[in-house]
């Protein structure tokens, strides 16, 4: 069976089945080399990555040495004056903060809406999560701008959580929609024939059972705020600035300190890759959801 | 049996539909009917969500077609005139910033889109059938999706660096005498899109992956029977039943490759370089509003370039539904 794939075109008209044999032989043939090409990819796609955490630990000399490859004692030098760095600390705490809230506070209305709109079907909310996605950010900064600093509120935590809640609502709406969808509407019937309210189906039946899709969601909301550049970019001040755009701040030093670099780098990376090590299922899930309705 | 609902597996739509038992609503002093309980929830459970979005969205859309037609320079709240139209001529007749920048956006998000699918389809159906040390791949596979595109543009910054960097060095082994990739003009952009091929075609597998796993077996295993080879298998069974995921990656990526700004501007900067050689709409866009407060016509150009993408997605969806009717 595994050999299906394998077979080459050279009998397309014969449906009689090769000697055993040389099919065998031909199947093992592709699973190599179907392994080998998949191992070639990793490769392709993890080694810049790992270059860029290996830089880290290297000293700038060693750095700008191309000679120096992945094998060198590493120095835990730049991590130290990175965190020795007050903005580097406190940027990372700005991307914290700015992070967790706007999860959480788009959770709270996001998941709720999701789950009315998979129970009563509301076609049009699909469309508004979609013009959201396509509408260029940068012709939303203006008049954010315009209208936060009218409220005087540019520069301050509540505008940028509110700015990547504008991401993270349609993020968890598009994602928990399916998800409601997918659940049985067996188990709230029954718990409404026992005398539960609609509301209260879905919070003691719904709601527990759709704790993995709501994880995955928030999770993959996080990570989008955490990676956030351009809200920041404009919206924050010196002390809510967020990570990203003081790792661009850095970039202009990157002749003179690349180790530096790479640790700030490294420092931005390092809860992303976690994530995608211990939760790659449902992250996948919730990353490829809708994709196959269309 | 406790389910009012039809015994087939019923669709979202025919759920609520069906007739709900009136008798277990009427507890307590509600008066109101099932339905009306049902729209009331609905709609108090939808509000905050919808109202949230619609409100970040509305207003800022209205704000800005209103800027686009007046001579906005400066500052936002200055007196402005309204000059009408006259924005959005003299954008569509910039023949130096304008119309150049559209044509790096096209050949950037056709050039990187086209080789993401092709790649992501190959490797999608590579990685079809179960291997072991597939939870592994696929977590690599996640991690250039998930990390921060500025650390991106950062890292890709350190192995192309021209005088130092570990890809020049690699290149030597080969015979290939050193590039400038990011540091010149020609190469910048073809540079950037390798960047985002890199970056993004995991993004496609996993959705190609996604949507092979939904494919029923028995069209494959017919054509199989019938001596079908592996090419003549994909391309006229597995490719026409992939179709709308296809297209659905096209949209969801094709809109995302349109708007690339953060690795764009984190290895480029401002102007996508000193000759404008990465500069696309989305970039140039900022320019203009943040570097030259030129906001009447920098919203001009944000009004075409939000039509041109709704356009294509307008397109691509038409494209989506044809194949389900």
């Amino acid at each position: 069976m595994s050999t299906a794939v394998a077979s080459a075109p050279t009998k397309p008209t014969a449906p009689r089945p090769t000697a055993p044999g040389r099919r065998r032989r031909k199947g093992r043939v592709a699973a190599w080399l179907r392994a080998v090409t998949i191992t070639v990819v990793c490769l392709v796609v993890a080694l810049p990555v790992i270059w860029m955490i290996a830089a880290a630990f290297k000293t700038n000399v060693q750095v700008t040495d191309p000679t120096v490859g992945l094998i060198f004692s590493p120095t835990l030098e730049n991590f130290r004056n990175a965190l020795a760095d007050g903005a580097i600390l406190r940027s990372l705490g700005n991307s914290l903060i700015v992070g967790v809230v706007s999860t959480v506070l788009s959770a709270v209305i996001a998941v709720p809406a999701a789950w009315a709109v998979g129970r009563f079907s509301m076609g049009r909310t699909g469309s508004l999560v979609l013009v959201a996605r396509i509408v260029p950010a940068i012709s939303l900064l203006v008049p954010w701008y315009y209208l936060f600093a009218q409220l005087g509120l540019v520069g301050s935590y509540t505008v940028l959580v509110l700015s990547h809640m504008f991401v993270s609502v349609p993020l968890i709406l598009w994602i928990m929609i399916g998800f409601f969808e997918g659940l049985p509407i067996e188990l709230e019937e029954a718990a409404r024939t026992d005398g539960l309210s609609a509301f209260g189906a879905f919070l003691r039946i719904a709601l527990p059972l759709a704790a993995p899709g709501t994880a995955s969601a928030a999770v993959l909301a996080f990570i989008f705020s955490w990676n956030n550049f351009l809200f920041a970019l404009i919206l924050a001040d010196e002390n809510t600035m967020t990570m990203p755009v003081t790792l661009f701040n850095f970039i202009s030093y990157a002749s003179t300190d690349w180790g530096g670099l790479m640790a700030a780098a490294t420092l931005m990376t390092i809860p992303v890759v976690l994530a995608a090590v211990f939760g790659q299922k449902y992250l996948v899930a919730g990353l490829t959801a809708g994709a196959t309705k269309g | 049996m406790p389910t009012p609902t039809s015994t087939e597996a019923p669709t979202a739509a025919q759920r609520t539909a069906a007739p709900v038992d009136r008798g277990t609503t009427r507890r307590g002093r509600k008066v109101l009917t099932f339905e009306q309980a049902n729209r009331r929830l609905k709609w108090s459970l939808l509000s905050p969500a919808l109202g949230f979005v619609a409100l970040m969205i509305i207003f800022p859309l209205v704000f800005t077609v209103n800027l686009s037609l007046t001579d906005a320079f400066g500052a936002v709240n200055a007196d402005n005139v309204y000059i009408g139209l006259q924005n959005f001529a003299d954008a569509l007749t910039d023949t130096r910033r304008f119309w150049p920048a559209v044509w790096r956006t096209v050949y950037f998000t056709v050039g990187a889109v086209a080789l993401e699918t092709v790649l992501g389809l190959a490797l999608a159906m590579l990685m079809r059938k179960a291997f072991r040390g597939m939870e592994i791949v696929r977590t690599v596979l996640m991690v250039p999706l998930l990390a921060t595109p500025v650390a991106i543009g950062i890292l890709w910054l350190l192995i192309l660096d021209p005088t130092n960097g570990i890809a020049n060095h690699l290149l030597g082994f080969v015979g290939i005498p050193p590039q400038e990739f990011l540091g010149s003009v020609s190469q910048s952009l073809p540079t950037l899109m390798l960047i985002d091929v890199w970056q993004w075609t995991p993004m496609m597998t996993l959705l190609l992956l996604a949507g092979l796993s939904t494919l029923p077996e028995e069209p494959e295993e017919a054509a199989l029977m019938d001596g079908a080879n592996a090419w003549q298998r994909f391309r006229h069974i597995i490719l026409p039943m992939l179709r709308t995921t296809v297209l659905t990656a096209l949209v969801l990526r094709g809109v995302d490759a349109l708007k690339t700004f953060d690795v764009i501007y984190a290895t480029k900067g401002p102007g996508g370089g000193s000759g404008f050689e990465a500069e696309t709409l989305n970039v140039y866009a900022y320019g203009l509003t943040f570097d030259y407060q030129e906001y009447g016509l920098a919203s001009a150009v944000l009004v075409l370039f939000t039509l041109f993408i709704v356009a294509i997605v307008v397109l691509l969806r038409r494209r989506t539904g044809r194949t389900e009717a």
